[in-house]
């Protein structure tokens, strides 16, 4: 509550102030301080927390003994990587589905386009624990008999995450795709004699590019923190580790909080510095 | 010899018809303008050229083979956009050497045609510039750089310098001919507007609602045109309301100013139109005996000619076109000017006539 507290309250007061207009500076500067609290309550909203989070990892004795036993478990690791893993083939599995059929689309389905949006937002909708229940009732037995190996339900993982990942890689791709003029460059490659795979490949991915990458990065965090599907399917992930960790310890799954909140960070700033570097963001076509 | 051929080509949307029964024979090296206003269905013809979308009927034939129903990426084919269409990932080379990297040709030759062509477009320098650095008219030059890499057997512009301001477009356009002259590729230029179509051009084609209205070299279609549309598209009309004074006498009230028709005026109503074509009128006394006076509205250099816009007192302005002359100074802004032309240039029209009317009639009266 005490993050929360200045906001309204300080709206409140400039709502008196206004009913008292004293000169267009004045309101002007009142306006800007209303502007800067509200900015604050954000940021106590948002590092209160985190900052409450760190002290209590830090409880722990020895000092940092949270960060070192969660750094020097082997499931730590081990889950991170496997989950690191299968979030590579997601992001690839993902890429390879939404990057053509999106393009597709645009080019030459747009009547299409309203029920490709509902149907990538079905995710949303439909929670995982239905969709994983589908996927073992289907694959548990002939002919598609996957939950009995391991690299059966890793694959079952990476398809239920591939459709997870829907929405938010469409709705990147897609307004990637809306910022470059398709259609006339997908003409333009043509008329050069270009088949459909050169296109994809040397115009259109690079150019989507920072696109890509976002929706790689926000896929990438989901399937890092997945939790339902993996336990369902059995699978040694990250999610299912740090759900164990929560039950079993006491500090240091706000360790374990803090570490895979930095690794974000660390992705986010990732998407600034590779767009800001590419070459690819700039107006196709029109007067300059 | 025929090199580019379109015969019986038409191109329906549903129920409606985009492009209807076109027939042109091109001549290697050929320039071709298609010329008219948006919706005519000249770019659905140029892109049924480029193979971006397919005839219902008819054929298109280049150098005696056919390839109507053929992908465009095997049609050997350069295009040009009105957008440049620039790869916004690749250099400026880059861009240049697309097609000849998909062809798979060896990497030498590609330096090689990229270095000449960035000569052939003036821009020696710029072959790691990406297009975001360059401005419009160098960008529509890499463009067609690129488009003429592959050696493409027909060349097509596609409304390629509507996004470029006036000064550049004409640069450009005469640099886009002097190149095509110099390697003789057969060309075909999409157009709205006149001027360029004019300037460009061997052949003109001026379409309307889908089918060709007429096919000839420029002064044929600014001198003879065949149809009211042509005319009414091709050049501009000034079209005035006016009153009869004296009938048989020929005089008339324009605008509170009086004029003269060189022939009797017999007609059922007294307010008629006045049609005149603006190179008929002059600025000053000298242009014959009938003078209007007005104000400046807009004058527009278009090269060798300079469009005036005169504000006759009641509301009605009259176009007119002179010489562009370095020792003369254009008018000016809000200048009251006296204009002028002779009683045989005013033609009469019943009430309140159209451009296509004022046509029609100065055709039946040739």
């Amino acid at each position: 509550m005490t993050t929360q507290g200045p906001g309204p309250i300080a709206v409140a007061k400039t709502m008196e102030g206004l009913t008292a207009p004293r000169g267009a500076a004045g309101r002007r500067r009142r306006g800007s301080l209303v502007w800067w609290l509200v900015f604050l309550a954000g940021v106590l909203y948002f590092f209160v927390p985190l900052y409450a989070t760190l002290l209590f990892s830090l409880r722990a004795q020895p000092a940092f003994a949270a960060y070192s036993n969660v750094l020097n478990d082997a499931q730590f690791a081990g889950s991170l990587l496997y989950s690191a893993i299968i979030a590579v083939l997601t992001i690839i599995t993902s890429i390879a589905i939404i990057v053509p059929t999106a393009y597709w689309v645009r080019l030459r389905l747009p009547r299409l386009r309203p029920i490709v949006e509902f149907v990538t937002l079905l995710p949303f909708v439909i929670p995982p624990v239905i969709l994983v229940f589908g996927l073992i009732r289907t694959y548990s037995g002939d002919p598609f008999p996957l939950t009995y190996s391991d690299l059966g339900s890793d694959a079952l993982l990476v398809s239920a995450y591939v459709v997870l990942s829907f929405p938010y890689m469409y709705r990147a791709v897609d307004s990637g795709l809306r910022a470059i003029d398709v259609r006339t460059l997908t003409e333009a490659a043509q008329s050069m004699g270009a088949g459909w795979f050169t296109i994809l490949w040397r115009v259109i991915f690079p150019n989507l590019r920072v696109s890509l990458l976002s929706g790689a990065f926000l896929t990438f965090a989901i399937v890092i923190g997945e939790f339902t599907i993996a336990t369902f399917l059995a699978r040694p992930a990250f999610g299912p580790y740090l759900s164990l960790l929560g039950q079993n310890k006491a500090y240091e799954p706000a360790a374990v909080s803090l570490i895979s909140f930095g690794l974000t960070w660390i992705a986010m700033g990732m998407i600034q510095l590779i767009g800001r570097a590419a070459p690819g963001r700039v107006q196709v076509g029109g007067a300059r | 010899m025929t090199f580019l051929e379109l015969t019986g080509v038409q191109k329906q949307f549903g129920e409606t018809y985009a492009v209807r029964d076109f027939n042109l024979s091109a001549e290697r090296g050929e320039f071709v303008s298609f010329l008219g206003p948006s919706g005519c269905g000249k770019t659905t013809t140029l892109r049924m050229i480029a193979g971006f979308e397919q005839p219902t009927a008819g054929t298109i034939t280049v150098n005696g083979e056919d390839i109507t129903y053929r992908p465009p990426n095997r049609r050997n084919v350069g295009m040009v956009f009105q957008s440049y269409a620039l790869f916004p990932n690749m250099t400026v080379a880059g861009n240049i050497g697309f097609g000849m990297k998909v062809r798979k040709r060896p990497s030498n030759e590609i330096k090689k045609r990229v270095g000449e062509l960035l000569e052939l477009i003036n821009l020696p320098d710029r072959g790691d510039r990406y297009p975001y650095q360059l401005s419009g008219g160098q960008q529509q030059r890499v463009a067609l750089a690129r488009a003429l890499a592959i050696e493409p057997q027909v060349l097509l512009l596609d409304e390629p310098l509507s996004a470029l301001d006036a000064k550049i477009r004409v640069a450009l356009r005469k640099e886009i001919r002097s190149i095509q002259r110099q390697l003789g590729i057969t060309t075909v230029y999409v157009t709205h507007d006149q001027e360029e179509a004019l300037s460009l051009s061997d052949r003109v084609v001026v379409m309307s609602e889908g089918r060709i209205e007429q096919i000839g070299p420029p002064p044929d279609i600014y001198n003879f045109p065949a149809t009211p549309f042509v005319a009414s598209f091709v050049g501009t009309l000034n079209l005035l309301a006016a009153q009869i004074v004296d009938g048989p006498g020929g005089r008339l009230t324009l605008d509170g100013q009086e004029i003269r028709s060189a022939k009797p005026v017999a007609t059922g109503t007294r307010n008629v139109t006045v049609a005149l074509r603006p190179e008929s009128v002059e600025l000053g006394e000298a242009g014959g005996s009938n003078r209007l006076t007005g104000q400046v509205e807009d004058v527009s250099f278009l090269g060798s000619i300079v469009r005036t816009r005169v504000r006759l007192g009641e509301g009605a302005t009259v176009s007119l076109d002179t010489f562009n002359d370095p020792g003369l100074a254009a008018a000016t802004i809000g200048e009251t000017v006296t204009v002028s032309f002779p009683p045989e240039a005013a033609l009469v029209l019943a009430g309140q006539a159209s451009t296509e009317d004022a046509i029609e009639q100065a055709i039946a009266e040739k």
